[in-house]
């Protein structure tokens, strides 16, 4: 009789710790991986009595895949602007009405009227940034700012050039070094854009991410790379700089979003209206150091980000970032095929 | 018929049913875990994809065609589908050539620990699985370490004063070709110790007393008895070989894709779930056709150890 009783147990205990996890103070945030301030959840939690639980992901299609099957039991997702279409249109997100909680006024205006969430009805910024140029100016001393780096690049970067392996980064950065827009299915200008990536690629060392290390360690001399992740680069090694292209690059944007089924939804909503406060918009900021949308909370940063210019665009490259959009299935199935080409 | 054979048969009966019902759960697992998604898979594979990934309910050969053929992006013409069939061959060639290399290496090692007495035995094989005892990701990022432009290596070469710039070894064919073979080293090594370790050495001995030449008693000898581990080895090296993802990526600068890398855009940033699920499908094809070419050229041999 023994082991029956052990049964019973354990359906007790189960059926006590499942009990517990739909308790009231829990918060289940579903956030990229490393970007998430532990100070700042401390911080949450010690203001509202929540407990708080995180879980990463690595991309915008895994997150989307995981919550659409149901059952997954976040409250609180950040998806990149460009994929949040994708999660309105099917329904995935709760219209919290941002525009209308206490702390809205802290919002930087730029970021208000945003194409893929107009208004703010859904969303929150977490962070922003760019996707643009990392060199090493001891290698190559010229101007950093164009994407010829990696599509045209100068003899003393050839073969120490890396490039990211997303391909929502780099066709919008080769299809605006030929002047056209991002999503573009013109096949004239697509046609160029796939023979210069071609000819571009054996000028490359590798596709790859690993953004920090493999610059200031010396294993690439220049590459497509993210505005923060520059900057800790510079920060081991006092050699890189970040080029914004002139001929255009792309902008992102992640943000807050509270599930449908979030179970949460009122810890959630506080979450969103906490994070839009200087102060904590800032611990966000100074933990993953990318820039975020919230006025005044400049003050607050650390003292290296204040000034850094891969975190504040200067004025005359602001008019070139472009917001990173999703594509049409058309287009995306083209641009698959010619990265699929320069990597066969 | 005797009473006595007719118990036995009912014994017999008894027995069958008996096993079956024990092997009943783990069937139910294989088929709900294993059988289940794959039909999942090849049912996504003719249907047509969803604007943002995922699937649209609604037939659809596409996949299917697009894995071989494909329509010219620019001028509409119909050609093979050579960016897929030349990743599919690069990934072919990586696989074969990581069991040729393991093989290389593995031969000798598992001969040296299946030669040593039986304690020393112990603490070879323990040696060889201590790499297990660390995630995938972790070794082949150390390696990285190792062998970058500033790493341990060309740091050590340095200060020898043997070279005098460091040498490019990350992101070149060697150190795929070195990180694929330490990452699946010790699945080659071990079928070969186990069907080493039963050698009877004194058939080696008799075949020097018989004036066979060193070559000779590898070839004629020891090869045709470790047969059955070469082939295990072979196996287990390829198959997961061709699917190799991290390793190429890591150490190869990922600048050429292989299947697995190919089959992860369509799911991910490709959005093209059926297109992912037939490559997936024609990769599996491919290790069926070789597993059946391994296994029929491995009974033609006919029983080679007693």
């Amino acid at each position: 009789m023994q082991w029956k009783q052990t049964v019973l147990g354990l359906g007790l205990a189960l059926a006590g710790s499942t009990g517990l996890a739909h308790a009231e103070g829990e918060l289940n945030i579903y956030n990229w991986g490393n970007y998430t301030s532990a100070e700042l959840i401390k911080k949450f939690e010690d203001t509202y009595k929540v407990k708080v639980t995180i879980t990463d992901y690595d991309s915008n299609d895994t997150a989307l895949a995981k919550v659409r099957q149901g059952g997954h039991g976040f409250d609180i997702v950040v998806p990149s602007g460009a994929s949040l279409p994708a999660w309105i249109n099917d329904g995935l997100l709760l219209e919290t009405r941002p525009d209308q909680m206490e702390n809205f006024k802290n919002m930087d205006p730029q970021w208000v009227d945003v194409p893929f969430d107009p208004g703010r009805h859904y969303t929150v910024p977490w962070q922003w940034g760019t996707t643009g140029m990392t060199v090493n100016s001891s290698v190559y001393k010229g101007d950093p700012n164009t994407s010829a780096i990696f599509l045209d690049p100068p003899a003393e970067l050839v073969g120490k050039i890396n490039v990211l392996p997303e391909l929502t980064d780099i066709m919008p950065l080769a299809i605006m070094y030929f002047g056209g827009e991002q999503c573009t299915s013109d096949k004239e200008l697509l046609r160029k854009v796939r023979d210069k990536l071609v000819e571009a690629k054996p000028k490359w060392a590798s596709i790859d991410y690993g953004n920090v290390e493999k610059y200031a360690k010396g294993d690439a001399a220049a590459g497509t790379n993210y505005n923060g992740a520059s900057f800790r680069a510079r920060l081991l090694n006092k050699d890189i700089v970040y080029g914004y292209p002139k001929e255009g690059y792309p902008v992102w944007m992640d943000n807050v979003a509270v599930l449908k089924d979030a179970k949460n939804v009122e810890n959630a909503k506080l979450f969103q209206n906490f994070i839009m406060d200087p102060q904590n918009a800032a611990m966000i900021s100074a933990f993953a150091r990318y820039a975020n949308g919230i006025k005044g909370s400049e003050q607050y940063l650390p003292e290296d980000m204040k000034t850094a210019p891969e975190i504040n665009v200067p004025a005359e490259f602001k008019a070139a970032g472009k917001f990173n959009v999703t594509c049409p299935a058309e287009a995306q199935a083209l641009y698959t095929r010619i990265w699929t080409e320069i990597q066969k | 018929m005797s009473a006595a054979s007719e118990a036995e048969t009912r014994f017999e009966r008894e027995d069958t049913r008996r096993r079956w019902l024990l092997s009943t759960p783990a069937l139910l697992i294989i088929l709900v875990a294993a059988v289940g998604p794959l039909l999942v898979v090849l049912l996504y594979s003719f249907l047509a994809p969803g604007s943002y990934g995922d699937v649209r309910w609604q037939f659809s050969s596409d996949a299917w065609f697009n894995v071989f053929l494909e329509r010219d992006i620019f001028d509409d013409t119909l050609a093979p589908a050579w960016a897929h069939l030349s990743i599919f061959w690069r990934s072919m060639k990586l696989a074969f050539i990581t069991t040729l290399l393991t093989l290389v290496f593995g031969f000798p090692t598992a001969y040296f620990i299946a030669t040593r007495d039986e304690r020393t035995r112990e603490i070879w094989l323990f040696l060889i699985t201590i790499p297990f005892w660390t995630n995938l990701l972790i070794r082949t990022f150390a390696l990285q370490e190792v062998i970058r432009q500033e790493g341990l290596l060309n740091t050590l070469l340095l200060k020898l004063g043997l070279i005098s710039q460091p040498i490019p070894m990350l992101f070149t064919d060697f150190a795929i070709g070195l990180g694929m073979t330490y990452v699946y080293l010790p699945l080659m090594v071990l079928p070969l110790y186990a069907s080493m370790e039963r050698i009877d050495f004194r058939i080696v001995e008799a075949g020097y007393d018989l004036y066979a030449s060193r070559f000779g008693v590898l070839r004629r000898i020891i090869v045709p008895l470790v047969k059955p581990g070469i082939i295990a080895g072979s196996i287990l090296v390829f198959i997961p070989s061709l699917g190799a993802y991290v390793t190429p990526r890591v150490l190869g600068g990922g600048k050429s894709m292989m299947l697995g890398n190919l089959i992860e855009l369509q799911f991910g940033q490709g959005r093209n779930w059926p297109l992912g699920a037939a490559l997936s499908i024609a990769l599996m094809a491919i290790v069926m056709i070789a597993l059946l070419f391994y296994v029929r050229n491995a009974s033609r041999g006919g029983p080679t150890h007693g």
